[in-house]
């Protein structure tokens, strides 16, 4: 007895919306990257739920380029939070107002 | 019911986890509640018999995107608890949460009612169950019909590491003052 699709969905739409909840919460940029992470990931289980569900490799395609995708994401946004850190820190998201111009 | 003992045991690794992330003070605390649930959704791809996916799910994420996290952290020595009482903009965490709860609400509610209404061609690339292991369908997949995507993100992963190392580069100046 299979699981049924949308136990999944319900449980990738919770993990979902609880990084987006982080995301507006937390200050600290490693912390907003995690959630970003948690994002992603529920997307993912969504997409290999509906690859099941339509029979077809294509969703489990696409979460291989995501991964791919979150790889290169993490590298820079890693690379500029180092960049922005060494200068200043400390920083949280709230002091980063360099652009307001 | 076996598979519903595992989903409902990667589900609570998952939530634990994502629920770690957000409330643990200290950034390391939240890195490591991320490996939980990194690794209950790779036992939800193994539920769902996307089983290189779970093992890059596993290798990638686990092993190196956190690793990465936790290199940067203690790099930049910003592992001390933040102070998460004062809540810098005010009404801005009510506000998230009630966000939150409808996306929860309205995400729920189109997943009870999408699964009837999935629309699209079923087996449209190959068939899960067409004969070959799910490694080769995914392999197949990515050198036939996706080839040009393949193509396109190897040049997005040589932008990003291009780009990394400019960042991390110092500038001449400070190469000459640092002497």
């Amino acid at each position: 007895m299979n699981v049924p699709e949308w136990w999944y969905l319900v449980l990738s739409a919770v993990l979902f919306s609880l990084g987006a909840l982080g995301l507006l919460i937390r200050r600290n940029p490693l912390v907003m990257f995690m959630c970003v992470e948690l994002m992603l990931n529920a997307v993912n289980l969504t997409f290999v739920t509906f690859s099941r569900s339509l029979n077809d490799i294509g969703g489990q395609v696409v979460v291989f380029f995501v991964l791919v995708v979150a790889a290169a994401e993490v590298t820079v946004g890693l690379g500029i939070i180092v960049s922005i850190l060494r200068r200043k820190p400390g920083t949280t998201a709230d002091d980063l107002s360099l652009l307001k111009g | 019911m076996v598979d519903k003992i595992v989903f409902f045991a990667a589900a609570a690794a998952c939530l634990a986890g994502a629920v770690g992330v957000i409330w643990s003070k200290n950034p390391v605390h939240s890195a490591l509640s991320l490996v939980g649930t990194l690794f209950g959704i790779a036992i939800h791809f193994v539920n769902l018999g996307a089983h290189f996916l779970a093992a890059v799910q596993v290798v990638v994420y686990a092993g190196a995107i956190v690793v990465l996290f936790l290199f940067v952290i203690m790099l930049l020595g910003v592992d001390k608890a933040e102070q998460l009482e004062v809540d810098p903009l005010g009404g801005q965490r009510p506000a998230a949460a009630v966000v939150a709860i409808a996306g929860v609400a309205l995400l729920a509610l189109l997943a009870v009612r999408g699964v009837q209404v999935t629309t699209g061609e079923s087996s449209k690339i190959a068939a899960l169950d067409s004969g070959p292991s799910n490694i080769v369908l995914l392999g197949r997949a990515l050198f036939t019909d996706y080839v040009f995507a393949f193509e396109v993100t190897s040049v997005l992963l040589v932008i990003a590491v291009v780009g990394a190392v400019v960042m991390a580069r110092r500038a001449p100046k400070d190469e000459v003052s640092a002497q």
